[in-house]
């Protein structure tokens, strides 16, 4: 049984107020707040350009914030050079010392803390037996596999015991399968040892499985915060509808008004009218978008359901199969049914009818 | 056919520095090729010569003094064009080639004139001076070679490890740099030692460095004995090029990268 480098103790929260933080005339980060509980693992997920490296990095101390504060463990850190933040970090590329051997390279940390030589050793060992490496530490990290040396990139950044360790990006090197694998291993590490995580990613699925909670950046702006459960049950905005998961999008306008979290008609531009949720407080009249699941979208037959569609494709992965329906009026949706249902899926060309929950259907304003 | 060409430019480049050494073992008090015999005795004039050998030292000390100022300044002022936020880098750039630029008997005259004023000709801190700005711009540009292939990402990780920046620099950065250092400090070497323009304009009478001696051997007596010193400065220069090399290339294997 490994021995667990012990931190849960130790391990603090964030807090980040108002970060602005400007390149030239970019504003990379536009006024984002948001609190990292002790011992939680966040992911910060966007599109590239979306600022969450940059929040990253400015909890590291490589970037300062032109506005706004960073707070660990209740302390202001906004202006603590970096290499006084007792944070541990794991980067994109695996970024171990090459002219080190792999024990040297855990030992960095605690050699730049002055610690004496055996006991560096003895906990870098401990270290390397976390990440499941024993063995291995006599070897240079071009002797090792790619999987093997982000390995080694987190026993550096475990090793000291820091509050909490950034990640950014840290799987994206590493081909498919081994990333699968890394994220339930570094997820199963960071249970262990109870740090705080920050970890940045652009891959929504890492983000669900990895993450306690997930917060969805875009344009520099915190769109929003909750748990996966939350995102992709609960999307606040036609943003996080569509990135988190797939969605299918209609446009239409308001019949009525509608108070937020009531039900609302929309009238589509084909002039079929659908049931959907107002996430907002929405006008009578007002533009709407109405996002719906495709795996919450079920067949029934044509003229019985809310709308009708001809089936254009029908695409069989295994786990279930994606028929790629079209709207009267021209609509592409795409509607899951799940592997193992007892009923035969319709054939190509054959007319269908939809239906849903008007729960799960829900109208977003267009402006967002 | 092109490596044919290849080899047969080098061999003319190198034919005048190849014919040198067998007119330097010649016994005849002139010089002559082919040499009609064979002798060591230019060597031995060379060693028992007091004039030849304190220009040889004294060279060698402004060769070491210029190669260690020229290598810490250089490479500090690569280290500032590559990381540091320090506005105006073109021009600082630009500056650093000046005296690649700027023909070298122009370069020589304007120091004779400011060291004349100073008091600095003939002085082991002038020769010193004048050639640690002669050698730093290739100092300077090995070194950005070798930092542009150092990812700088292994930085950041030192500094995320504790590492205040100046221990960064000592445990990260210059261990992984080294070759290009090394092979920094062997040019500003040789370039000091070969160095005659400037020398010629700077020296005075007792002090001088081995190529402006060279300069006077065929003014006053051409004998072999500079055809000795020639085959032997040859010599060290090839030397300290292929130990650099050697060197160079056990430090790379050392700190080969850990790209997968």
């Amino acid at each position: 049984m490994v021995q667990p480098v012990e931190v849960s103790s130790r391990s603090v929260g964030i807090g980040i107020r108002g970060i602005v933080k400007r390149f030239g005339s970019v504003t990379a980060v536009d006024g984002v707040s948001l609190t990292v509980e002790p011992g939680e693992f966040l992911a910060l997920l966007g599109p590239s350009g979306s600022g969450k490296t940059t929040i990253l990095m400015a909890i590291a101390g490589f970037e300062y914030p032109d506005e706004g504060q960073i707070l660990v463990g209740g302390e202001d850190v906004t202006w603590t050079p970096p290499y006084q933040r007792n944070l541990g970090m794991v980067f994109q590329k695996y970024t171990l010392f090459p002219h080190m051997s792999v024990l040297e390279n855990i030992a960095f940390p605690l050699k730049m803390r002055g610690v004496g030589r055996a006991e560096r050793e003895e906990r870098a060992r401990t270290a390397l037996a976390t990440v499941r490496l024993d063995g291995f530490g006599e070897r240079k990290p071009s002797q090792l596999s790619g999987g093997q040396q982000q390995r080694v990139a987190i026993a550096r950044a475990i090793v000291y015991k820091p509050r909490v360790l950034l990640m950014d990006e840290p799987l994206s090197a590493l081909d498919k399968n081994l990333r699968e694998e890394m994220q339930i291993e570094t997820k199963q590490l960071q249970r262990e040892i109870g740090v705080t995580v920050v970890f940045v990613t652009h891959d929504q699925t890492e983000a669900l499985t990895m993450a306690d909670r997930v917060a969805v950046l875009d344009h520099g702006r915190l769109q929003q915060i909750g748990t996966p459960h939350e995102l992709y049950e609960a999307p606040k905005s036609a943003f996080v509808a569509g990135f988190i998961g797939e969605t299918n999008f209609w446009q239409g306008v308001a019949r009525g008004a509608a108070a937020a979290g009531g039900s609302v008609s929309v009238e589509l531009a084909d002039g079929a009218v659908v049931e959907a949720t107002a996430v907002d407080a929405v006008a009578a009249r007002a533009k709407l978008r109405v996002a719906i699941r495709p795996e919450r979208l079920s067949l029934t037959a044509p003229g019985q359901g809310l709308l009708t569609a001809h089936v254009q494709q029908e695409i069989y992965s295994g786990n279930a199969t994606t028929l790629l329906l079209s709207t009267p009026s021209g609509q592409g949706l795409k509607l899951r049914l799940p592997a193992g249902g007892a009923m035969r899926g319709p054939a190509m060309g054959d007319l269908v009818g939809l239906r849903w929950a008007p729960q799960d259907a829900r109208a977003f304003g267009s402006a967002t | 056919m092109l490596g044919a060409a290849a080899y047969a430019v080098t061999i003319f480049l190198l034919l005048p520095t190849l014919v040198i050494a067998p007119m330097s073992v010649g016994p005849e008090r002139y010089l002559r090729f082919p040499p009609n015999g064979f002798s060591l005795r230019w060597y031995a004039e060379y060693f028992a010569d007091p004039d030849w050998v304190n220009a040889t030292l004294f060279s060698l000390e402004v060769g070491i003094i210029a190669t260690l100022a020229a290598t810490v300044i250089g490479t500090m002022l690569a280290l500032a064009l590559v990381r540091g936020r320090l506005p105006g880098k073109g021009l600082i750039e630009l500056l650093v080639i000046g005296p690649v630029i700027v023909p070298h008997i122009a370069l020589a005259v304007a120091m004779f004139l400011v060291f004349e004023q100073l008091r600095l000709t003939g002085t082991l801190l002038g020769f010193a001076m004048a050639h640690s700005i002669l050698a730093l711009p290739f100092v300077v540009f090995t070194v950005l070679a070798a930092l542009y292939r150092f990812d700088a990402d292994l930085e950041r990780a030192a500094v995320s490890c504790g590492a205040s920046p100046l221990r960064t620099f000592r445990h990260v950065t210059l261990p992984l740099i080294a070759p290009g250092v090394v092979s920094a400090a062997l040019f500003a070497f040789i370039i000091s030692f070969d160095e005659a323009v400037v020398s010629f304009f700077i020296s005075n009478l007792d002090r001088k460095t081995l190529p402006r001696k060279m300069f006077e051997d065929i003014d006053y007596n051409i004998s072999p004995t500079l055809a000795a010193v020639a085959t032997m400065l040859t010599l060290l220069t090839v030397t300290a090029l292929v130990g650099s090399h050697l060197v160079k290339s056990r430090l790379d294997r050392r700190t080969r990268s850990a790209e997968p």
